[in-house]
């Protein structure tokens, strides 16, 4: 079966400058794949040629087994661009209905109720979207770009604009969807958002993945660190089995523990370390 | 095909939200009552309009045709104002303000969508063309009892004039930001006044480098030959010194350019449609 994601030696150069330079990542049927990395990484370049919107100068990247921006592959995709808006005269439910329109979606007035109130934007149903505030307006792009249940989601900085509450929905939501088994590419800087929904997670930096893979595995341990009558210390590249062993050897040559910790990398911590503090 | 409606109906809404069309009817309006009171107190002193002794000019001919000129010139520069406000900027002002992404992504494709909107505005723009085109002859008739020499074939080309219009603001809309687009469409439409003017009076005198000249401008800049060609065939039938004059410009045509043009206005609109989807199709956004 076809990955809902799939690029590889995947290349952008803008004149002289090589945003991506041979990325290779996937998304499988129901997995969520965060993308990380600093600005100017390339992580919208990457999304944007999944979608379409720019061409790669070289490599391949395919929607479930059609060629990115194909017409196979657009009625595959729900996308929401980092920065994007809808026409203001529009109220919420038009934005949906034209999109609908436009996805060929046959949901009908149905859909639309029920997106809506997915992302708790019921209330704002005929409220146009000039008079909307900017995480309404998120709201709404991440309801527009769930119309007609496609397999794939590219969601470039979806919660960006939100506040707790509403980064918390789109949370949700997205565990919801992985439930359902749609695929989704999260491009995000929150690395919170990413380390608690997320089932794998690519970081990049300057074009390249400079590191992949899941939470746990990203999360390395870092040693344990020991509390005796003699201070605390450190037994780098210890894991958590090697605890008992540890205090076992202690207390046989006279110390008094007092207390263990199995150290580990948070995802930030990785994420720092692969970046190595580079931002722009 | 129900993509494209959705999307000419998309441009129709904007253009109705963004009160286009208001602005434009309410200063059409102005424009006609303007028009209806010139023609008014034109035809009204008529009969002191006194030309030498030795010569005859036919008073109401050249007094229709000049005041139905002006009407035409005005109702080309109102249609070329409406399709470049209408088209200046489809792809690069919208991908610039973040509207075109969520639409390109869609499975409607970037032909239809560029299809679409060129359809909507060239509905709209030759509609109204002909609006004003039919309500200035009326005006002119009713007020001077003088009607052109051929009714519909003018507006006809004066219509299809702004819809090459349409096309190239649509092109221009592809490689530049809004404002130089604006720009270089309402320029490429002034040299095409100033070389259409320049070969009405080559034609008018007889000049072969000045027609030769005013010739290279029509095929470069088709709704300018296409513009003239109405001129003329307002007054087809006048002859003289009453078609002398008018054939002097500004406001009346000197020359006519037949079916060639009309065959290569065509292909024309063809090129540089194809040239637009061409550069929209590679176009990062």
């Amino acid at each position: 079966m076809a990955h809902a994601l799939a690029v590889s030696g995947l290349a952008k150069r803008y004149g002289s400058v090589e945003a991506l330079k041979g990325v290779d990542l996937t998304v499988e049927e129901g997995e969520l794949v965060g993308l990380l990395g600093p600005n100017g990484a390339g992580k919208s370049t990457l999304v944007k040629i999944a979608c379409g919107l720019i061409r790669q100068t070289r490599g391949q990247a395919h929607i479930c087994g059609a060629p990115a921006g194909s017409s196979a592959a657009r009625v595959r995709i729900g996308y929401l661009a980092e920065l994007f808006r809808f026409p203001g005269w529009y109220t919420a439910d038009e934005v949906l209905e034209l999109h609908q329109r436009l996805a060929g979606s046959g949901g009908g007035p149905a859909e639309r109720k029920r997106l809506l109130e997915l992302v708790a934007l019921s209330d704002a149903r005929d409220r146009r979207v000039e008079d909307m505030s900017k995480g309404m307006q998120q709201r709404l792009g991440v309801a527009q770009a769930l119309i007609g249940e496609p397999p794939l989601l590219l969601l470039d900085e979806p919660t960006s604009a939100l506040d707790p509450v509403g980064r918390r929905t789109v949370r949700v939501l997205l565990e919801e969807l992985r439930r359902h088994g749609t695929a989704v590419l999260l491009n995000s800087h929150l690395l919170s958002e990413i380390e608690l929904v997320c089932d794998r997670v690519a970081i990049l930096l300057a074009g390249e993945v400079v590191a992949a893979g899941t939470p746990a595995q990203l999360a390395s341990p870092r040693g344990v660190e020991v509390e005796t009558d003699e201070g605390v210390r450190t037994i780098a590249g210890a894991r958590r089995e090697d605890a008992p062993r540890i205090v076992a050897e202690l207390v046989a040559a006279g110390r008094r523990v007092y207390g263990v910790r199995v150290l580990t990398s948070t995802l930030e911590d990785t994420y720092l370390e692969a970046v190595g503090g580079e931002t722009s | 095909m129900s993509h494209i409606a959705v999307m000419a109906g998309y441009g129709m809404r904007e253009a109705l939200r963004r009160k286009v069309f208001l602005v434009v009817l309410v200063l059409t309006a102005l424009f006609l009552f303007l028009f209806w009171l010139a023609n008014h107190y034109v035809f009204g002193e008529l009969s002191t309009i006194q030309p030498p002794a030795d010569v005859f000019v036919d008073r109401r001919t050249f007094a229709g045709a000049f005041m139905f000129g002006l009407a035409m010139f005005a109702t080309l520069f109102l249609g070329v104002v409406l399709a470049v406000f209408l088209t200046l900027g489809v792809v690069s002002g919208d991908a610039e303000r973040g509207l075109l992404q969520p639409l390109v992504v869609r499975p409607i494709g970037r032909s239809a969508l560029l299809i679409a909107r060129f359809l909507g505005a060239a509905l709209v723009c030759s509609a109204y063309v002909l609006f004003v085109y039919f309500a200035s002859m009326a005006i002119t008739g009713l007020s001077g009892h003088w009607w052109p020499d051929r009714i519909v074939t003018p507006g006809v080309e004066l219509g299809c004039a702004v819809i090459i219009v349409t096309a190239l603001s649509l092109l221009g809309s592809v490689v530049l930001s809004s404002t130089a687009n604006g720009i270089a469409v309402f320029m490429l439409f002034g040299a095409g006044l100033v070389a259409g003017l320049l070969g009405s009076i080559g034609h008018a005198l007889n000049s072969h480098a000045i027609k030769h000249a005013a010739a290279i401008a029509a095929w470069v800049l088709p709704f300018e030959a296409l513009y003239q060609d109405a001129l003329r065939q307002i007054t087809a039938d006048a002859s003289g010194l009453t078609g002398f004059l008018l054939q002097l410009g500004p406001f009346g045509g000197a020359y006519i350019h037949g079916w060639a043009i009309r065959g290569w206005t065509a292909a024309y609109l063809v090129a540089v449609g194809a040239a637009a989807l061409w550069g929209f199709a590679r176009r990062d956004l």
